[in-house]
């Protein structure tokens, strides 16, 4: 192959250039050629060279495209712009274009001969500019060059305006205070014929309207321009020039639709003008081409934006559901995408669509399936759980680990909101965990536990279930996990027989040792994580008081898991050998029974009524820890009034305090219409007043709906000295559901001049007498005071 | 927007890139790899928009070469993916049945014809036929550009022609003899 002599003074042509790279054989050749090259084009570049130097820079750039750097040559490009060829100017644009951008500090440089060309007779040397700086341009150039572009739009030719138009954009983008400059000359834009004007016009609209909402306001009245335009172009029969496979111009269609749904989102005047436009679009555009499946695909997706009338997102449904039965997978994906937005807001609408969206997660593309996946949980709802449950479990079984995480988390969350009965959600839960094997996040693990510690009635069941499952395999983590400390904490109802028979299935009658045999089996197995075996050791601890007879076996365990390499079970063992040995006689407390964990509340309508409250409580940390203190003791203002509030998955009373929140004025707002409406019925239950002491008086003022009584707590100070930090708790026996809201402020004014409002709802469905503990906390005078009451003696119209 | 256009062949060899974001080479580089190794694995029935990070990759293949467009959500993948076909019919119009060759003995031409179509990550224009008006009276400049030199060369070569047979012819007669 031959190199090219260094002593010629033409250096070798691009193509030749190529040729010689494209026969190099291996990557070292290749390089090899490419440096010889770039070290005689640095040589030429230092010499000055005029003639050949567009040609250099020329396989410059192609040697930069390979992924060699090419930084040098930027200076070159400066001069070859400045240059008054054609081909110089061309070749130092694109050169410009590709090595120079913002970081460099060279590229300031180009501003004055921009500034030149921009100004230039012929117009493709301006076309040129323009393009390099809308590619390139920065803030200092964009204020330096914006009055030349807006002259340049205002221009008669179109070449110029179109170009002209997309550099506003990007000015606009990198200096958004030139906006205005821009503003005034987007209108007549618009009327323009020529349809790539029209075309880069919507862009800076949209552009603009992205930017700025106030301009948006005033863009709204162009709608009915924009209306006009799109029914012409559908309207108007076969063009030429603008015709993509028997549509006139669809690209300018699409970003007209763009255009109006930003228009047209929350305003309810323009998406008006716009219902009649958008039907006929649906209806006239045909759907075999692809062509005019974008277009429908973008008019779908502007009905669903903006405020349109029913009929048209019927309309607009159907449509998506002809794109899911079609074969092309390109509009499936699409349909699944935009379904996916529409079911949160509409979901019986895409209900119908159900059967086609589960026969998706057949599909062999992995975007498709990631789609219908996401759907089809979206559109759980309690009649059909169960089916989907069973569709979702067979599609567990065959997709890819990818999607197994998150197919499992939504799967918990779902029957955690749906689920029929406790028992099912048990029975499927343990059937999820078991097809997916170890791709389970821990917080299912712990949110599992927590359910099946919830459900009393179903403890031994469980147990049952779980050890049917482990005693043949004990590879599946989570499944593992779950089991050992169902097994811990309720081996030994199991081993009595203390639960319900499952129908059908053949009895399992097990013995203590069994049980200590499987949980050794998982502490010893070398293949169990850690986090495995600190969950079997904790079971087997639990164990030793509820079967007696294993007590030494597990003593025995625990002395040799003393020594262990792992830090985690060695303090473990150390501590329950202590515990068999100093200290024995707390044993059995300690290891006893864990009341009801308590999971984040969620919405079950088939659980007890829950209680809707501002903070949520924590999962319980990780639950095989070392102390099996109950976690939350229930605080001491319910004990006061001795009955215990349910536990049941609601929250605990003392986070029943609240703190003002920062939308005040809006609930203020709420609170005065409520009181303002409901006057007349306040007449009928006197107020009461529920504290008066020190100064500080707060008096009850009560409505009431049938089960429903809302009580308004006024707080005043008749003290000289302000209270601030205001607190108000509240407390109702069992049979009660008490809500309470923020109050609209925690300082109370000195001489009842001000006071604090707030709301408390009381649900009383057995209609008991109402009975409250109230408890205030406040700063009075620069001391902290708290206060207690309880409250008897509420009117009778409250409750009965 | 459209952040990058791509177009590498079957193996992975770039052959036009275009950033519309301004990022360094090895990121450049790094993109242009990852596409690839994302597009290549993917079957021949599979849908041709793929998630990529926070931007979609919208790819077609066309015999050779993968055309790969990186665009943000902004934009709507279909209409993108009617547009890579439309670039892709400008070029056969102008190469003539393009291949893979045209585009590595061509790679300036190409990015001037990505010029026209885009500028900034947006689309200047969508018609084909207007482009190519476009071009082609560009390549007429360029060629006046270098022809007014040969022009120029051309008629000194033939008044010098001119003058030594003159000459020549001056000589012979002065002299009797023949040259």
């Amino acid at each position: 192959m031959k190199f090219p002599d260094l002593s010629m003074s033409t250096p070798v042509r691009l193509r030749d250039l190529i040729r010689q790279i494209r026969s190099a054989k291996t990557a070292a050749e290749e390089r090899a050629v490419v440096q010889k090259e770039c070290a005689y084009i640095r040589d030429s570049f230092r010499d000055e060279d005029n003639t050949w130097r567009c040609r250099n820079v020329a396989k410059l750039l192609y040697v930069s495209l390979l992924g060699y750097p090419a930084h040098f040559g930027q200076l070159e490009c400066l001069k070859l712009i400045a240059s008054t060829r054609f081909t110089d100017k061309r070749i130092g644009y694109l050169g410009a274009m590709l090595l120079l951008d913002e970081r460099q500090d060279i590229h300031v440089l180009i501003t004055n001969s921009l500034k030149n060309d921009l100004n230039h007779s012929n117009q493709y040397i301006t076309g040129l500019a323009l393009c390099a700086l809308g590619s390139i341009c920065s803030p200092e150039m964009s204020r330096d060059l914006g009055g030349e572009v807006e002259r340049l739009m205002k221009s008669t030719n179109p070449y110029l305006k179109k170009k002209a138009v997309l550099c506003a954009v990007r000015i606009i983008r990198k200096v958004p205070e030139q906006f205005d400059v821009f503003q005034n000359s987007v209108r007549s834009l618009l009327t323009e014929k020529n349809h790539g004007v029209l075309l880069t016009a919507t862009a800076l609209v949209i552009e603009m309207c992205q930017q700025n909402t106030h301009a948006l306001q005033s863009f709204r009245k162009l709608v009915p321009n924009l209306v006009r335009i799109l029914k012409t172009l559908i309207m108007s029969g076969y063009s030429p020039e603008h015709d993509v496979s028997g549509i006139s111009d669809p690209f300018l269609q699409v970003h007209l639709l763009r255009l109006l749904r930003i228009l047209g989102r929350n305003d309810s005047e323009a998406s008006e003008a716009m219902n009649d436009i958008l039907a006929q679009v649906s209806t006239n555009t045909e759907n075999s081409k692809n062509v005019g499946n974008a277009i429908l695909y973008e008019t779908v997706l502007t009905i669903m934006d903006i405020k349109s009338e029913s009929g048209l997102r019927v309309l607009a449904v159907n449509i998506l559901g002809r794109f899911l039965l079609n074969n092309d997978k390109n509009i499936r994906y699409v349909a699944l995408n935009t379904l996916l937005r529409v079911v949160h807001v509409d979901q019986n609408a895409v209900q119908r669509h159900r059967a086609t969206i589960v026969e998706c997660l057949k599909d062999a593309d992995v975007s498709i399936k990631r789609r219908a996946m996401e759907l089809c949980f979206a559109l759980i709802n309690p009649n059909n759980i169960r089916t989907m449950t069973n569709e979702m479990l067979e599609f567990l079984g065959t997709c890819e680990t990818e999607f197994k995480a998150d197919c499992t988390s939504n799967m918990f969350l779902a029957m955690e909101r749906f689920a029929p009965s406790k028992r099912w959600h048990v029975d499927q839960m343990i059937k999820v965990l078991t097809t997916a094997g170890n791709s389970v996040r821990d917080d299912i693990v712990s949110s599992l536990i927590g359910i099946i510690s919830s459900s009393s009635d179903l403890h031994g069941y469980t147990a049952r279930q779980l050890y049917k499952i482990i005693r043949n395999d004990i590879t599946q983590q989570p499944l593992v996990q779950v089991g050992s400390w169902t097994l811990g904490e309720f081996g030994d109802l199991f081993v009595n027989g203390q639960y319900e028979q499952p129908h059908g299935e053949e009895h399992i009658q097990v013995t203590e040792n069994e049980i200590t045999d499987i949980l050794e089996r998982v502490l010893n197995w070398s293949i169990s994580t850690v986090v495995t075996r600190e969950y079997a050791i904790n079971a087997l601890m639990k164990l030793s008081t509820r079967f007696p007879n294993c007590s030494d076996r597990i003593q025995s365990i625990m002395t040799y898991y003393a020594c262990n390499m792992n830090l985690e079970l060695q303090t473990r063992a150390v501590e329950y050998t202590s515990l068999f040995t100093k200290h024995n006689l707390i044993r059995p407390s300690i290891v006893e029974r864990m009341p009801v964990l308590i999971s984040n509340s969620s919405s079950n309508p088939n659980a007890n009524e829950q209680q809707e409250q501002i903070y949520q409580e924590e999962n319980p940390s990780n639950d095989a820890q070392i102390n099996h203190v109950p976690p939350n003791e229930p605080v001491d203002l319910l004990k006061l009034l001795d009955e215990p509030i349910q536990t049941n998955g609601s929250i605990h009373p003392h986070e029943q305090q609240q703190n003002p929140l920062s939308s005040n004025p809006l609930t203020d707002l709420l609170f005065g219409d409520d009181t303002s409406h409901n006057h007349l019925n306040n007449n009928i239950i006197p107020p009461m007043v529920a504290l008066d002491k020190n100064g500080l008086r707060i008096v009850f003022t009560f409505e009431r709906e049938d089960t429903l009584l809302t009580i308004h707590s006024k707080a005043t100070n008749a003290t000289q000295y302000p209270i601030t930090n205001f607190i108000f708790k509240a407390a109702v026996p069992k049979t009660f559901t008490i809500e309470l809201y923020p109050p609209n402020s925690t300082i109370i004014p000195a001489n009842n001049s001000g006071e604090i409002h707030q709301i408390i709802k009381i649900l009383n469905p057995n209609k008991d007498k109402l009975r409250m503990r109230i408890k205030l906390n406040y700063l009075f005078n620069n001391s902290s005071m708290g206060d207690e009451a309880e409250l008897n003696t509420f009117p009778e119209q409250c409750y009965n | 927007m459209i952040k990058a256009i791509l177009v590498f062949n079957t193996r992975g060899q770039p052959r036009a890139i275009r950033f519309f974001e301004s990022c360094s080479t090895e990121l450049q580089q790094k993109l242009i790899r990852e596409s690839y190794q994302i597009i290549s694995k993917r079957d021949i029935n599979a849908c041709n928009f793929v998630e990529y990070n926070d931007n979609k990759l919208i790819y077609r293949q066309y015999a050779t070469l993968y055309f790969v467009f990186v665009i943000d959500s902004s934009e709507s993948e279909y209409d993108i993916y009617e547009l890579i076909h439309i670039f892709v019919q400008c070029l056969d119009q102008y190469f003539e049945n393009v291949c893979e060759l045209d585009l590595i003995f061509h790679s300036d031409k190409v990015n001037h014809i990505l010029n026209e179509f885009f500028m900034g990550g947006f689309i200047v224009e969508r018609s084909p036929d207007l482009i190519l008006n476009d071009i082609r009276t560009q390549i007429r400049l360029e060629r006046q550009d270098s022809g007014v030199l040969k022009q120029m060369g051309s008629k000194i070569k033939s008044v010098v022609d001119t003058k030594t047979e003159k000459m020549k012819l001056d000589v012979e007669k002065k002299f009797d003899i023949k040259l």
